[in-house]
C-alpha cells in the first residue's frame, strides 16, 4: 500500500533557474511529513518533484534521484503518466472538476485506469467519500455538480478523489489555505485517518498545522531571493518545534522571520 | 464615518454633476438610443416591404418552388433559397468545426510555443481574405478540382441518394458548403482557440495529476470548460454562413429546384439570389428579394436563440461557478 520515499541529490530548475539544490531525504512510509518554510524557498517544487508534475511547467526539468521503494520515478523508460497514477496529489485551491458531478469526480481516475463496472465504481466511490468523511454530506446529492459544494468539502472531495485509485503517496500542497478554520480543522483529522493508509506529504506556511499534523518535520530555507531553495533540516516534529539543530530553523518557528 | 458616506454616494447617484460627466452620459446615451432607432428604422422598413411583397404574391411565399417575382401576377416562394441556405450552412458547420476545434486544440495545447504563434497569425489571416477572392478561387480552382472526389463519393456514397453524380462543373450547394467551411474556420478556430486558452490550469492539474495522458487532460478539463464557447464559436460560423453572398454567388449555379443529391448543381441561398436579382428587380421584385431577406434575419435569429438556449442549459455545468 503505503511505500518510502528516498530523493538523493536532487536539484529542480525553471529554464536555467535553479529552483531547489541537491535535496537528500527519506519519507517513510504511513506517516505525515511536513513541509514548512518562508515563501519561494521551493517546498512547493520539491513537491510536485515528487509525482513529476514540475516537468509539466514551461522549463521544468530535474536533475537527481527519487527512489518509491525500488523504483526510480525518474528512471529511464518511466512514464509519468504513470507515475502520478501511484503518487496522487491534492492542491491548494479546491479543484474538483466543474463538469461532472460529485459522484463523477470520484469516478475520474478510476475511468481513466479503465476501470468502467458500475458496481465496483458505486462501491469505491462510497468508499472513498467515505474514506474523506464526505459521504454523510453528499450521499443524497452524488448527482449534483462538485463545484455546488463550500470550500472545504470541495477540498475533501479532491482528496476522495485522490484516494480513490488507491495512490502510494498522497501529496498535499497548502491543502488548507483557503479554507476557513472548521472546514481546516476536518482536514487535518482526514489527514490523521489517512496516514494509516498512505504516505503523506504536506506543505504548509501555517506552523501549527504542521506541529499538529505531521510526524516529521522539513524545513526549507533559501539565502536570499533568487538564490535556490535548500533542505535545512528534517527530523521529528517534536524535535523540530522543541529543540532544533539548526539556528534557522528556530527563528524561522519561533517567528524570527519568514 | 458611515453615517456621511452615503449623502456622497446618493448625490453622485442622482445624476452628472461635473460637467465631464454630464458630456460622457449623454454622449454614450445618445449613442445608445441611436442604435436603437437604426435597428427599429431597418424593421419597420424590411417588415413594410416584405408585406407589401407577400400580399401581391400569387403563390404561397413559404413553400413555392418558383421565384418570378417580376412577372404579372408575381409569383414566388422562399422554398429553395431557405433549402439551400440551411442545407450549404449546416453542411460547412459540419465540415469545419471538427477541423477548427482540433487547430485550436493544437494551438493552445499542443504546438510549441515557436509554431502556434505563427499558426494563428496565418489562421488570422485567413480570416482577413475578402470573401469574393475566396468565390474566385472557388469557382477558378475547387470547381475544376472538385470532379474526382464527386465520382468518388458517388461511387461509394451514391446508395444514400444523396451523392449521386452525373457529370458535369461541381458548382452544386456542395462544393459551397465547402467553400464556406473553409471561410468560417479562421473565426471558429479563434473563438475556440481563446476559450481553450482560458481554460483553468487548476483543473488541468488536477487531471494530470490523476494520471491523465494529454488527451485525456484535455477530454476532461479542457472539452468541457470550452464546450459552450465552441457552441458560441459554431453559431458564429452558421451566422457568418447563412448570410454569406459574394463566394456563393461565384460559385453556385443557381436553379429553382431542389434536388435530393447535394453534389447535382442547382439551388440557391438567400443572400446569393438576393446579390444575384436586385439590378434587374422591378419593384415587386425587391419587395420579394426584402422579403426573402427579412426570413433570412429571422433564421439567425433563431440560430442564435437556439445556441444561447444550449448554453444556459449548460451553464451549471460550466466553469463559470468553479
Amino acid at each position: 500500500m503505503a511505500k518510502r520515499i528516498d530523493v538523493s541529490g536532487l536539484s529542480a530548475y525553471y529554464g536555467s533557474f535553479r529552483a531547489i539544490d541537491d535535496i537528500s531525504m527519506t519519507v517513510e512510509p504511513r506517516s505525515v511529513t511536513a513541509f514548512i518554510g518562508p515563501s519561494g524557498c521551493g517546498k512547493s517544487t520539491f513537491l510536485r518533484t515528487l509525482n513529476r508534475m514540475h516537468e509539466v511547467t514551461n522549463g521544468g526539468r530535474v536533475e537527481g534521484k527519487v527512489m518509491l521503494d525500488d523504483e526510480d520515478l525518474y528512471g529511464p523508460g518511466v512514464d509519468p503518466v504513470s507515475v502520478r497514477r501511484t503518487v496522487g496529489m491534492v492542491f491548494q485551491r479546491p479543484n474538483p472538476f466543474p463538469t461532472m458531478s460529485i459522484y463523477e469526480n470520484v469516478a475520474a481516475g478510476l475511468r481513466l485506469n479503465g476501470d468502467h463496472r458500475k458496481k465496483d465504481l458505486d462501491e469505491i466511490v462510497e468508499r472513498s467519500l467515505k474514506g474523506a468523511n464526505l459521504w454523510n454530506e453528499v450521499k443524497d446529492r452524488l448527482n449534483r455538480p462538485g463545484s455546488g459544494l463550500s470550500g472545504g468539502q470541495q477540498q475533501r472531495l479532491c482528496i476522495a478523489r485522490a484516494i480513490a485509485v488507491e495512490p502510494q503517496v498522497l501529496l498535499m500542497d497548502e491543502p488548507c489555505s483557503a479554507l476557513d478554520p472548521i472546514s481546516t480543522l476536518a482536514i487535518e483529522d482526514l489527514i490523521g485517518e489517512l496516514k494509516s493508509r498512505f504516505t503523506i506529504v504536506i506543505v504548509t506556511h501555517n506552523m501549527q498545522q504542521a506541529a499538529r499534523v505531521s510526524d516529521r518535520t522539513a524545513f526549507f530555507n533559501l539565502a536570499e531571493v533568487g538564490a535556490p531553495g535548500k533542505l535545512v533540516e528534517i527530523d521529528d516534529t517534536e524535535r523540530i518545534f522543541s529543540n532544533p539543530t539548526v539556528q534557522a530553523t528556530e527563528d524561522y518557528i519561533s517567528g524570527r522571520f519568514g | 464615518m458611515a453615517t456621511e458616506t452615503p449623502p456622497a454616494t446618493a448625490a453622485s447617484a442622482k445624476g452628472a454633476t461635473r460637467k465631464g460627466d454630464r458630456i460622457f452620459l449623454g454622449l454614450s446615451r445618445g449613442s445608445g438610443i441611436t442604435l436603437l432607432a437604426i435597428m427599429a428604422a431597418i424593421a419597420v422598413f424590411l417588415t413594410w416591404r416584405a408585406a407589401l411583397a407577400i400580399g401581391a404574391d400569387e403563390a404561397n411565399f413559404l413553400t413555392s418552388f418558383e421565384w418570378d417575382a417580376n412577372a404579372d401576377p408575381p409569383r414566388f416562394g422562399i422554398a429553395v433559397l431557405a433549402f439551400g441556405t440551411v442545407v450549404s450552412s449546416v453542411l460547412a458547420m459540419v465540415l469545419a468545426v471538427p477541423v477548427a476545434v482540433g487547430i485550436a486544440l493544437f494551438i493552445s495545447h499542443y504546438a510549441p510555443r515557436k509554431l502556434a504563434a505563427p499558426l494563428g497569425y496565418v489562421i488570422d489571416l485567413l480570416a482577413a481574405v475578402p470573401s469574393i477572392v475566396y468565390g474566385l478561387w472557388g469557382a477558378l480552382f475547387l470547381v475544376p478540382h472538385l470532379t474526382g472526389l464527386y465520382t468518388w463519393m458517388d461511387t461509394y456514397l451514391g446508395w444514400t441518394g444523396l451523392f449521386t453524380y452525373h457529370g458535369g462543373a461541381a458548382r452544386s450547394l456542395f462544393t459551397v458548403g465547402i467553400l464556406l467551411a473553409i471561410m468560417i474556420l479562421p473565426i471558429v478556430t479563434n473563438v475556440s482557440r481563446e476559450v481553450f486558452r482560458q481554460s483553468p490550469k487548476m483543473q488541468e492539474e488536477a487531471a494530470l495529476a490523476l494520471g491523465a495522458t494529454r488527451w485525456e487532460v484535455i477530454r476532461m478539463s479542457v472539452l468541457p470548460f470550452g464546450r459552450s464557447g465552441v457552441i458560441s464559436a459554431s453559431m458564429l460560423g452558421l451566422g457568418r454562413a447563412l448570410g454569406e453572398t459574394m463566394a456563393v454567388a461565384t460559385v453556385l449555379s443557381p436553379s429553382f429546384l431542389i434536388k435530393a443529391s447535394l453534389l447535382e448543381p442547382g439551388g440557391g441561398t438567400f443572400a446569393q439570389n438576393i446579390a444575384a436579382g436586385f439590378k434587374e428587380a422591378g419593384s415587386t421584385g425587391r419587395d420579394a428579394l426584402i422579403a426573402s431577406g427579412l426570413v433570412l434575419f429571422v433564421i439567425t435569429l433563431l440560430v442564435n436563440g437556439a445556441a444561447r438556449l444550449i448554453i444556459a442549459r449548460r451553464k451549471e455545468y460550466s466553469g463559470a461557478n468553479a
